[in-house]
């Protein structure tokens, strides 16, 4: 699947939702994840299904004033 | 005595509110902020760095968010949407906290707000339920139009962020402060200490800061010259200072002397 994920482009496989996304990634659990500029709550990431095309933006928390 | 700050009904014994930006590393940020005894830290939402720098350190391990109240902020937003939208992403990576620190900046030179847009930017956020602390300029008639819709705090700066000017206006700021209803809390522009205690003799209700600190040549022992500072400052509002005169008034008894 073709992905846009912190503006690159990925192709990832057997990548169904956003939380295999997530697990795939490797990413630590602080953060927050919006597709297609829409917050995915982590309560949705297991049932959300991810769609090809998708741009996917995943923040943390960074030093800032 | 108990002179606590109230931000949106919980309270806090600090009120100073520190920014985490441009620190040497996690360890200073972490010392400076302790030393400086804020209880409100603000942070950036930034992109998690994918693949490559797996294992780096987070923010959050530093400032834990059971300890801080951590204020998301929307540096680096230009636009309403994108301020919205990270004020979306903040409250969800902290767990549905709604504070938030509201920018909308109008060009990279000065950093100045574009204030037209943080209205339309705040009123979405107010709607939807967050509680927004609001950065803008010392123009009196705006913080009241801040105050009015609905923002926990009005924020005006002092000078532009980062530039360690002082306080550019002091007039306009009692002005702000003596209109509010709710907290004002100078953000941007502070220097050094005095600059603290200068905003806070005005009546401000706090001081936000960030440059002044981390970029202090010593920046632990700059974080405990601010938190005296602001403490100083309350103080001395609190205990009215003294008029000012034209000439001098003797402070010894004029009576009495030995010689005649």
């Amino acid at each position: 699947m073709q992905l846009v994920i912190n503006g690159k482009p990925s192709s990832l496989e057997h990548v169904h939702t956003l939380a295999e996304l997530v697990a795939q990634l490797r990413l630590d659990g602080r953060i927050a994840v919006e597709i297609n500029a829409e917050i995915v709550p982590h309560s949705r990431f297991a049932s959300h299904l991810l769609h090809e095309g998708d741009v996917i933006e995943v923040v943390q928390a960074v030093g800032g004033g | 005595m108990t002179d606590n700050l109230v931000i949106d009904g919980k309270t806090y014994q600090s009120r100073l509110l520190v920014g985490t930006g441009k620190y040497k590393d996690m360890e200073q940020t972490r010392a400076a902020i302790e030393a400086s005894g804020a209880q409100i830290v603000t942070v950036a939402l930034r992109r998690t760095n994918l693949g490559q720098k797996a294992g780096e350190p987070n923010l959050l391990d530093y400032i834990s968010p059971q300890r801080f109240t951590l204020l998301p902020n929307t540096a680096g937003c230009y636009d309403v949407e994108t301020a919205v939208r990270t004020c979306r992403l903040g409250r969800e990576l902290l767990g549905g906290a709604a504070l938030v620190k509201l920018e909308v900046l109008g060009d990279e030179k000065t950093l100045f707000p574009d204030v037209p847009e943080t209205l339309k930017a705040a009123e979405i956020l107010i709607a939807e339920g967050f509680k927004v602390m609001v950065y803008t300029n010392d123009d009196p008639i705006m913080a009241r139009r801040f105050e009015q819709m609905g923002c926990v705090a009005v924020m005006p700066l002092a000078a532009p962020i980062g530039s360690g000017l002082g306080i550019r206006n002091p007039y306009n700021i009692r002005t702000i402060v003596e209109n509010a209803g709710v907290p004002i809390l100078v953000d941007a522009g502070v220097g050094t200490a005095s600059d603290a205690a200068i905003a806070m003799e005005l009546g401000c209700d706090g001081v936000l800061m960030n440059t002044a600190i981390a970029e202090a040549r010593n920046p632990v022992l700059m974080a405990s010259a601010m938190r005296k500072a602001i403490e100083a400052g309350r103080e001395a509002f609190l205990a009215g200072r003294m008029p000012r005169r034209a000439y001098a008034s003797a402070s010894s008894p004029i009576d009495g002397t030995f010689f005649s």
